[in-house]
């Protein structure tokens, strides 16, 4: 085993479909590279169930869309040294904010009632309260590094791990955009 | 306004741009002289064989001695002019100028026809645009599918013109226009009627083709299918103002 310190690194989903996490476990073989300098303390890909007090890099995936949301960005920002912002979800609300434009009773009525044949009904326990509008992560905190793309590929997710790793600054630009 | 045709005898000027020497007729503006040495000038509004209209202020550029920037597409030389097409006050202005086109409508580039193939998503990438330091305005702009071959997305327009100009100066059919003010502004069809029953479009497509973003497009293309091509405009440009 490698002596070299590790950086540790926690991870989680708000409101997104996953797959900036799944573009990430597409670095396939460099996966085993990047286990020998990172430490993944938190993450919806291992079975740690608490987020640590000090983190040096944190990553959230999706939107600030309820208020469970809210909390792990909170919490995210207060724990980790450094934040990043993975995928167009997190950096400009992407999808989940297109429901932005109506009013969310309307939205909840149309998912869960109007298009619904069996048993209509509104889900309340057990799930978080929908905040009314959608946020991109730096809407509520504040976010050190900025990755866009849906989702960016794993070559920008290894570009910018490397970076971090090495203690430089990234520059996400170079390697994705927005609808990447 | 059509480009005005280049005069026969016209006198060449000396100038600096980014530190290199380099002559132009006086006739032309900065931005051309810029293309022509292959300097950079962002530009979203700015289109060859078009009008100049100016307002997307991407080809901001620094001349000394002046405060002010200055538009390189609507400025033209003159002798001893010294300027500076990529500052970091430049970049720093540019920046902010793509933001705010993010903000003010709704740009979900992921479900947009034209992703991967636009000009502003491209601009984005260009200017470092990571994300956007303004809140979104999520206000809702409707959707015009009602000609048989094009759509319109009020979302995706950012008010460049060049439909307007390109169908009134090329084509000659003047089918757009713009109305209302400031965040109500937005390009038109006919009288504000809905395209599919406009009297004056001939369907020629122009528009479309011109269009940097995914605001026009044609109606049933996938992502990958819509790529735009606007070589044909320079040339019919240069026929046009030939006649
Ligand atoms: S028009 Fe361009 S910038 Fe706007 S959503 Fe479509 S691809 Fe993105
Ligand atoms: S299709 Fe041609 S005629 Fe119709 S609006 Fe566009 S440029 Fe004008
Ligand atoms: S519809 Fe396209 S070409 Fe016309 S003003 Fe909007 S962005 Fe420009």
């Amino acid at each position: 085993m490698s002596t070299s310190p590790k950086i540790t690194v926690a991870t989680t989903w708000l409101d997104g479909c996953s797959g900036c996490h799944m573009s990430f476990l597409d670095m396939d073989e460099r996966l085993i590279e990047l286990v020998q300098q990172v430490d993944i303390v938190y993450s919806p890909l291992v079975d740690t169930k608490t987020l640590p007090d000090h983190v040096d890099v944190g990553i959230l995936e999706g939107s600030i869309s309820s208020e469970d949301d809210l909390e792990k960005a909170h919490a995210f920002r207060k724990h980790c040294k450094i934040l990043v912002s993975l995928g167009d979800c997190a950096v400009n609300g992407n999808v989940p904010a297109m429901r932005n434009h109506f009013k969310l009773a309307d939205v909840v009525n149309h998912a869960y009632r109007d298009t619904v044949a069996v048993q209509p009904q509104t889900p309340t326990r057990g799930v978080p309260a929908l905040l009314s509008v959608v946020k991109p992560i730096h809407g509520v905190v504040g976010v050190d590094v900025f990755v866009p793309g849906c989702p960016p590929s794993a070559d920008a997710i290894w570009y910018v791990l490397s970076e971090l790793i090495a203690g430089r600054t990234p520059d996400p630009s170079s390697v994705t955009r927005f609808g990447a | 306004m059509p480009p005005p045709a280049k005069q026969p005898n016209v006198r060449v000027v000396t100038l600096t741009i980014d530190g290199r020497d380099l002559s132009a007729r006086e006739d032309e503006t900065i931005i051309e002289v810029c293309r022509e040495n292959q300097i950079p000038i962002p530009s979203l509004c700015y289109l060859e064989g078009l009008s100049v209209w100016g307002a997307c202020r991407l080809c901001l550029v620094e001349l000394a001695g002046q405060g002010r920037l200055l538009a390189a597409c609507s400025t033209r030389v003159t002798e001893g002019m010294q300027i500076q097409t990529n500052t970091e006050k430049l970049q720093r202005y540019r920046r902010t100028i793509v933001e705010l086109l993010f903000a003010e409508r709704n740009h979900v580039c992921s479900v947009c026809v034209s992703n991967g193939h636009c000009e502003l998503q491209y601009m984005a990438q260009k200017c470092g645009v990571d994300h956007v330091r303004v809140p979104y305005r999520q206000a809702s702009y409707p959707v015009d599918s009602s000609h048989e071959m094009f759509r319109l997305d009020h979302d995706r327009c950012i008010l460049c013109t060049r439909c307007v100009r390109v169908c009134d100066e090329i084509e000659g059919a003047h089918t757009w226009d713009v109305m209302g003010r400031g965040t109500e502004c937005r390009v038109i069809t006919d009288m504000a009627q809905p395209w599919g029953e406009s009297d004056t479009c001939t369907s020629c497509g122009k528009c479309v083709q011109v269009c940097p973003t995914g605001a026009l497009v044609k109606q049933g293309t996938s992502v990958g299918e819509m790529v735009k091509d606007q070589h044909f405009l320079p040339i019919l440009a240069r026929r046009r103002h030939a006649q």
